[in-house]
């Protein structure tokens, strides 16, 4: 009772600052806060706000800030680190509410948005101009753009265009101690230290993003994709390196195995080859002469490597599917298994084979199957490790080879995320990707914005093992 | 998705609902397809919210009265199940827990008297003419009544068709290609006869022998979609002896209908009927997919070249799967130009009672499907539902462009019959 009694105390002030309705603590309310697309960790937040203006999350973080209060700023929940899992306790804001795109300059091609804009909004808005927002993380019909600076989100077609933070321009900002500041202008060519590339990736633990000036690029006259069958996984790896060694740059460079296109296929019918061992999926764009020269190549190379079956899109419908299925990947593989953990590691690109030969390897060992769709253009791995969490011991079992896996790519000269972010997932990793001394540097960072550690707490930097119990408890 | 749900404690339908939870992965992928997510922009008004909290009460750790209202404003579209890359099969949980939560929620008066009125009228037609008579005289007094009885009122046309006889069965036109049964139901036949009346004409030109069976009824759609499983069952069984065994289709021309059949082997699961249930749900097809598997006669082009706009209904396209047959019956009628309008996948907020029993929401999403439909310019607006159709039209009307409204069988009607489209109402 008097926990009831000191939590309606707490939010007190909180419920001053928002309408009945937009502030939201029954259960039912909450449970639905509770994860994001990472359902392996639940926190139940004190209250979940939804602001409709600027004013407003200023004025939340600014009581937040005040009252000690840790908050969590949510887009879509599309987080498969944990990234947007709440903090026991502590507020979620979710920013859904303030979807508007507030300028739209096809001359300077720039987008000035609020930060609960779908991704995939902004390429919408700006089709009519022959202009798109390059970075394409496979939630893209429903991530927002928030949470992509938060994540520095990537993409299949990063691998020509850099990730989130290659495009965001300026910034408007509420820091965690509740400052409005602006960082970066509307030129590409900043003044001073690069302060909107601090704060792209750095998963909610200085503020949240209240404006951000979005580049757009033009949209490619033509596409070719092609889609090419390998009899292993290994050799789909290997030919990667020597598409890229060819020295043709690709818009998108993926591999899925035979997990991956069977769950896909079953999802979308895109047409994959299903007998195959894994598929190398590599997109040509820009004009109509120089894709159709760039494809002459790449079919070589691509036959060279030791392809068996290659097919073209045939159409824009059909290259649609193919995407379809590519980006609802991980979701489908919901298909083949009740449980999965997805992995985010990084390996440089010539060592794709050795680093997807040993995670069968692995895969075997733990006995437990491994799916792999990933972004190899830029070595970017997702294995996703299926367990039944109704089997006593799968998931420590599963937990134990993701742990693996990344170590894995640590001593491949790679890193413990590409574009997931580190989160809650993965924070124990961090430690060993970094010394005492970078963290240290990292932590004076955040301190330096966010000197009550209210944002975003408890996420990225590694947990005393003693806390660590102490929370499970 | 991880779970606890006791299976057992649920019957028969425990273990479907559960699967669906299973498949499910929280990745949000359905948060853009769900309309109520699109309005209100939170995490409980989405099918992944919904599905978790569904989870928590089946699994005993939430009251049932406290998800009701998220529950209750899923408007059934099943929008998400075409978006979901994962396969989840949500209306095998949202169906079955509608029903088990019935009991459980204890709900104002007034909802309970709306519900009571929809329920013991709209599937009725007897008393659904007599309702509509009634509520006629109400008309004048609607600005002073409650939204959700303006919203009613509002529904109610200016003339009401004359009883009309449906004979009992139609020769086709030549040699005949197949023989059908026709489910008439039950609003339709009183709002729109003239929909039934198409099909019959379109079927028998095809070469098709149409049979409407004397003794059917409504198909218990609504009553099945709010949770009121009991009734769907009593409505349903009717149906489960009037439809003969020797046709080679049971044909409905409303979507909702059409997949309320398509289910009745679920919503007899582990009942005597079940078989029974699942024979006659194994016949049904939808008027348009049936007469794309047959092929049919390429009617004269139209007089006047004129554009028409395809609006999916929510039950055809993501209850049935059908999405590309009623485009290529409305792609062989010469000088109809066909197109699609934004947003095509979102519904319109008829959803069956729910502009009844959620008039705000569903207003909302009427005025979104009347900007997206009126951009494409269109000449007329064509879907595949009668209470989709009730709704556009209001919202064309609100708009000030009263487009016509026609069911995809009404244009082939009127091409055949080498007629142009009703001028604007």
């Amino acid at each position: 009772m008097t926990e009831a009694v000191d939590r309606a105390r707490v939010l007190q002030g909180l419920r001053a600052l928002y309408p009945e309705g937009r502030i939201l603590t029954r259960p039912a309310e909450l449970a639905a806060y509770e994860s994001d697309a990472l359902t392996a960790f639940r926190a139940r937040p004190l209250a979940v706000v939804l602001p409709e203006t600027r004013e407003e999350v200023v004025a939340t973080v600014r009581w937040c800030h005040r009252h000690g209060v840790p908050f969590v700023a949510r887009g879509s929940g599309t987080s498969l680190s944990g990234g947007s899992l709440p903090v026991p306790e502590g507020i979620v804001i979710a920013l859904n509410r303030l979807n508007r795109i507030l300028r739209l300059d096809p001359e300077e091609r720039i987008a000035v948005v609020e930060p609960g804009v779908v991704n995939l909004d902004v390429s919408r808005a700006a089709a009519p101009f022959g202009l798109y927002y390059a970075p394409d993380p496979s939630s893209q019909p429903v991530c927002t753009i928030g949470g992509n600076v938060a994540f520095n989100s990537g993409g299949a077609h990063c691998l020509k265009y850099g990730m989130t933070s290659n495009h965001v321009l300026a910034l408007e900002v509420v820091l965690a101690d509740g400052e409005v500041v602006r960082f970066g202008g509307e030129s590409l060519e900043g003044v001073g230290p690069d302060l909107v590339g601090l704060f792209v990736g750095s998963e909610g633990l200085f503020g949240i993003a209240l404006e951000v000036t979005l580049r757009l690029v033009p949209k490619p006259e033509a596409y070719r994709t092609v889609l090419a069958a390998y009899r292993s996984l290994e050799a789909a790896g290997d030919a990667v390196a020597q598409v890229v060694a060819s020295g043709l740059l690709p818009g998108a460079v993926e591999i899925m195995d035979r997990l991956s296109i069977e769950a896909a296929e079953a999802a979308v019918h895109a047409g994959y080859p299903e007998d195959a061992a894994a598929l190398l999926l590599v997109e040509l764009e820009g004009e109509e002469p120089e894709v159709e020269a760039e494809l002459v190549e790449l079919l070589e190379v691509v036959r060279a490597s030791g392809a068996y079956e290659v097919r073209l899109a045939r159409d824009e419908a059909d290259r649609q599917r193919i995407w379809k299925g590519r980006k609802g990947a991980f979701s489908a593989v919901g298909r083949l298994s009740p449980d999965y953990l997805v992995q985010d590691g990084v390996v440089p690109r010539t060592r794709l084979g050795i680093a997807l030969a040993e995670i069968e390897r692995l895969s075997r060992k733990y006995g437990l199957r491994v799916a792999n769709v990933f972004h190899a253009g830029d070595g970017n791995l997702h294995p996703l490790i299926l367990y039944d969490g109704r089997q006593p011991g799968q998931l420590q079992r599963a937990e134990e080879l993701a742990g693996e896996i990344l170590r894995l790519c640590i001593r491949l000269g790679g890193s413990i995320t590409g574009e997931h972010g580190v989160g809650m997932e993965k924070r124990q990793y961090l430690a060993e990707m970094f010394s005492e001394q970078d963290l240290e540097v990292m932590r004076r960072l955040r301190r330096a914005m966010d000197p009550g550690e209210i944002a975003n707490r408890g996420k990225m930097f590694p947990v005393p093992q003693q806390l660590e119990a102490a929370a499970a408890s | 998705m991880l779970h606890e749900i006791p299976v057992d404690r649920y019957g028969a339908v425990g273990r479907r609902m559960a699967r669906a939870v299973e498949a499910c992965v929280h990745c949000g992928f359905c948060l853009a397809a769900c309309p109520t997510y699109r309005v209100l922009g939170e995490e409980m008004d989405s099918p992944r919210g919904r599905i978790f909290l569904m989870k928590e009460v089946l699994e005993g750790h939430l009251e049932p009265q406290e998800a009701a209202p998220f529950v209750d404003r899923c408007l059934g579209c099943f929008g998400c199940v075409t978006a979901c890359p994962s396969g989840v099969a949500y209306g095998e949980l949202l169906t079955p827990y509608r029903e088990y939560a019935s009991a459980k929620v204890s709900r104002s008066w007034p909802d309970r008297l709306l519900r009571w009125l929809t329920m013991e009228t709209l599937p009725y037609p007897g008393r659904l003419r007599a309702a509509l008579r009634l509520a006629r005289l109400v008309r004048p007094a609607a600005p002073y009544l409650p939204a959700r009885l303006r919203a009613m009122v509002s529904l109610v046309p200016d003339r009401l068709s004359r009883q009309r006889g449906t004979a009992s069965t139609v020769a086709p036109a030549g040699a005949r290609r197949a023989r059908v049964a026709v489910l008439v139901g039950c609003v339709q036949r009183v709002l729109h006869p003239e929909i039934h009346e198409a099909t019959v004409r379109v079927l028998a030109r095809n070469g098709v022998e149409v049979v409407v069976p004397d003794d059917q009824g409504c198909c218990g759609a609504l009553a099945m979609h709010v949770g009121e499983g009991a009734r769907a069952r009593q409505l349903a069984r009717r149906n489960l002896s009037a439809f003969p065994d020797d046709v080679d289709a049971v044909i409905t021309d409303a979507a909702g209908c059409g997949s309320a059949m398509k289910e009745y082997g679920f919503l007899f699961a582990g009942q005597p009927e079940e078989e029974q249930a699942r024979k006659l749900a194994a016949r049904v097809r939808d008027v348009s997919e049936f007469l794309d598997g047959l092929g049919i006669e390429a009617p004269p082009p139209l007089l006047a070249p004129a554009r028409a706009v395809y609006q999916d209904a929510c039950h055809l396209l993501h209850a049935q799967g059908v999405r590309d047959a009623p485009r290529r019956l409305l792609g062989t009628v010469g000088n109809l130009e066909v197109v699609e309008p934004a947003e095509a996948e979102l519904c319109c907020g008829s959803a069956g009672t729910y502009s009844l029993e959620h008039p705000d929401v569903a207003a909302e999403l009427g005025r979104r499907k009347a900007r997206g439909l009126l951009a494409a310019d269109p000449d007329v607006v064509v879907t595949g539902n009668v209470g989709c159709m009730v709704q556009i039209r209001a919202h064309l009307r609100a708009a000030g462009r009263p487009v016509p409204v026609l069911h995809t069988v009404q244009v082939l009607d009127l091409a055949y019959r080498g007629q142009g489209f009703p001028r604007l109402a």
